[in-house]
């Protein structure tokens, strides 16, 4: 579904990311951890299609198609989701509005019929009673004054609505309680299906207790140094990062 | 009956005055003469000219394209068609005057008689006795002013009985541009509320045609004590129009004047208002958007007067910028002496999306009282990067993010707007700017 091969991306004429690969298949849950400043968000950025990265040699398929050929919005409207680490405040844009011509834009690309009103309302609202989401957060604007958890379960009500198939999760659990964690990781796990796909980006091992992964990678020194099963993020809780840092002995 | 046949000329008046008005819409009959009033106000005109950038107050704002070009007064017969589509904001007023480059359009202007409401024309009123003294007096403190006082043929009259609560606004449609020749009017009106009265007062201004014209408005408004008006103005004039409005409101206690302009077209646009708040408890909030591209120009000139304690201002303007537009806001707050616990705010913002779009703001302080409280705030800015790729990433499609962006900035200033229905118009107005071909662009 995603096969990223050899991807080099530079910012600012600095060398983030040099030589990354990875292959998600369909139905595959990938976890990617790492330190911090490894590049795990521009790895999801440079997907996702954010100015500023210069991709100076690489690919990047989903499903077949050059991704990093495409526009942001193409790409959303491809089937890719990014829940952003950071999810940025939009003042005086509703978060209705913004939902709603966001599910519509996607839905008119993917030849999909647009919705009413009403009809985006009762299916945004089923989707915030499962995240513990208030309707007042629809009429808020767009994560203006929203706390970390509010946000992080903003970004997947976006995610269940926007039904993609491959979503990358940029430390959607920082910030979040154990219960806002379970909360976010049923959305996740509901969605969960034999085509659609997730990377989940996360510093801590805590979440894929709960979105357990088919694989856990490395990230360090601007590539993937090591992919193992779900007992490697267990392993890297306990030994720390500090081993992958320096260059392999 | 012809507006200028109500103009009593008499004196001869020299040659180089008639010079320094000729082609900004004086008649011709005036090189014949004219009375008192008018030829003071000609003379004070023709010693300064046409206002240059070299006067402090239009510093940024140049009228030079002006003075190539040969306005006349329009027709004092000029009739649009009974069908004329008309630009309109109110649902139900209970006073629509609409007036064609500047002449009245008697078939198109209807009036429901309200109790306690005067409603009538300068024109009407111009030969009478205390014409000559009122408009005469006025202190005409700018060069438009003047000029407008030399050559004012018609306008709103309107006054209201003490406590009376008008409730259908009036509304003042203006058309301009609808001839081949360029054309220059010069309306001026006249609002008195009495004490305890309210009222609101819509003015539309649009372009009817492709034509070149001055629009030169003044106001005067006196606010009673208790009294409130609401005055709503909205400008979708022509390409080449010059549509310049200055307005004098004095507030006395507790009153209250509370306006929203919103300019979305016009060449060249400059809306000067000074407010002085006389009596304690006098408030006024000025606020409105504006919303430019091309080579447009609009400036917002402000003046607030404190001139008693307990007095307050709110101001609130906005604007979004495109193409090679210019926006200048020059925001002056004068305390006077004893003037104290005064409450004044003032914020511009402007959004420029484009690299060739330019802003100026000048808010000004000039306090000479200690228990103050004044803020100010300006900006300028760009679309934000983050923002615009937050939407995209959402499958919103660039230009569609843009115009959801631009929305809001906006949307805060319409909060200004008390009137659910009103606001609701002038933000339709906003979302046709984005919607008219060419813009916003990239
Ligand atoms: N837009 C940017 N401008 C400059 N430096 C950046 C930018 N984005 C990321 N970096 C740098 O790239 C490195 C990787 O950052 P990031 O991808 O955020 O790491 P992680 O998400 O793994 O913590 C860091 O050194 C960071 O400072
Ligand atoms: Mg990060």
């Amino acid at each position: 579904m995603l096969t990223i091969e050899n991807l080099h991306v530079a910012v600012d004429g600095r060398s983030i990311l040099s030589g990354f690969d990875l292959d998600v298949g369909p139905g595959e849950v990938h976890a990617i951890m790492g330190p911090n400043g490894s590049g795990k968000s521009t790895l999801s950025y440079v997907l996702a299609g954010r100015d500023g990265y210069d991709v100076t040699a690489g690919r990047v398929q989903l499903d077949g198609q050059d991704l990093l050929a495409m526009a942001p919005e193409e790409r959303a409207a491809a089937g890719l989701f990014l829940a952003f680490q950071y999810p940025v405040e939009i003042p005086g844009v509703a978060n209705a509005t913004f939902l709603r011509q966001s599910l519509n834009a996607v839905r008119k690309a993917r030849g999909l019929d647009e919705l009413d009103a009403m009809q985006f309302l009762k299916s945004a609202r089923a989707r915030m009673k499962l995240l513990g989401m208030t309707d007042e957060m629809l009429k808020r604007s767009v994560n203006t004054g929203f706390s970390g958890g509010e946000k992080k379960r903003n970004e997947v009500l976006q995610m269940t609505l926007l039904e993609p198939r491959l979503a990358i999760l940029d430390e959607t659990d920082s910030g979040l309680d154990v219960d806002a964690l379970r909360i976010v990781a049923d959305g996740v796990n509901g969605l969960r299906a034999p085509d659609r796909s997730f990377v989940v980006i996360t510093h801590y091992q805590r979440l894929l207790d709960y979105i357990v992964p088919d694989r856990v990678h490395i990230l360090a020194r601007g590539r993937i140094v090591r992919s193992g099963g779900e007992d490697l993020a267990r392993e890297v809780e306990r030994t720390g990062y500090a081993d992958y840092l320096a260059p392999a002995a | 009956m012809t507006a200028m046949a109500a103009l009593p000329i008499s004196t001869p008046i020299p040659a180089p005055i008639v010079t320094a008005v000729a082609g900004l819409g004086a008649p011709a009959s005036l090189a014949d003469g004219a009375n008192g009033w008018r030829a003071t106000a000609l003379r004070r005109f023709a010693a300064c000219g046409l206002p240059t950038r070299r006067l402090e107050a239009w510093k940024y704002t140049d009228l030079s394209s002006l003075q190539g070009i040969d306005f006349q007064p329009a027709a004092a017969d000029l009739r649009l068609a009974d069908d004329h589509p008309l630009p309109q904001l109110a649902d139900q007023p209970g006073h629509r005057l609409v007036f064609a480059d500047g002449v009245l359009q008697p078939a198109l202007s209807a009036c429901t008689p309200a109790a306690g409401l005067d409603v009538g024309r300068l024109a009407d009123w111009l030969s009478a006795a205390d014409a000559a003294a009122e408009l005469g007096a006025a202190g005409e403190p700018s060069p438009m002013v003047a000029l407008n006082a030399a050559l004012a043929s018609d306008g709103l009259r309107l006054s209201t009985a003490p406590g009376i609560a008008v409730d259908r606004p009036v509304e003042l449609v203006f058309i301009g541009g609808l001839g081949e020749a360029a054309t220059a009017s010069h309306p001026r009106h006249r609002i008195e509320l009495a004490a305890g009265s309210s009222a609101t007062l819509i003015e539309v201004h649009a372009g009817g045609g492709d034509g070149c014209y001055l629009a030169n408005h003044v106001g005067e408004i006196t606010i009673g004590e208790h009294a409130r008006l609401r005055h709503v103005i909205v400008q979708t004039e022509g390409a080449t129009a010059y549509h310049i409005a200055s307005r004098f409101v004095s507030v006395a206690a507790d009153g209250r004047y509370e306006a929203f302009t919103l300019t979305a077209s016009g060449r060249l646009t400059r809306n000067e208002v000074t407010v002085s708040l006389n009596g304690p408890g006098a408030a006024c909030v000025l606020a409105g958007a504006y919303l430019l591209r091309d080579r447009e120009h609009c400036d917002t000139t402000t003046i607030i007067e404190h001139r008693a304690p307990h007095t307050s201002c709110r101001e609130v303007f906005k604007g979004v910028l495109d193409g090679a537009s210019r926006g200048v806001f020059q925001g002056r707050i004068v305390v006077h002496r004893g003037a104290q616990k005064i409450d004044g705010h003032q914020l511009s913002k402007a959004l420029l999306l484009s690299d060739a779009a330019e802003v100026d703001q000048k808010p000004e302080l000039e306090i000479y009282a200690d228990d103050v409280k004044c803020s100010h705030g300006a900006a300028a800015g760009q679309l934000d990067a983050d923002e615009l790729f937050y939407l995209r990433s959402r499958g919103i499609p660039e230009e569609q993010a843009r115009r959801l962006l631009i929305e809001g900035f906006l949307v805060d200033v319409f909060d200004e707007v008390t009137d659910d229905a009103v606001r609701a118009a002038l933000f339709a107005h906003a979302r046709r700017w984005f919607a008219a071909p060419g813009g916003p662009q990239r």
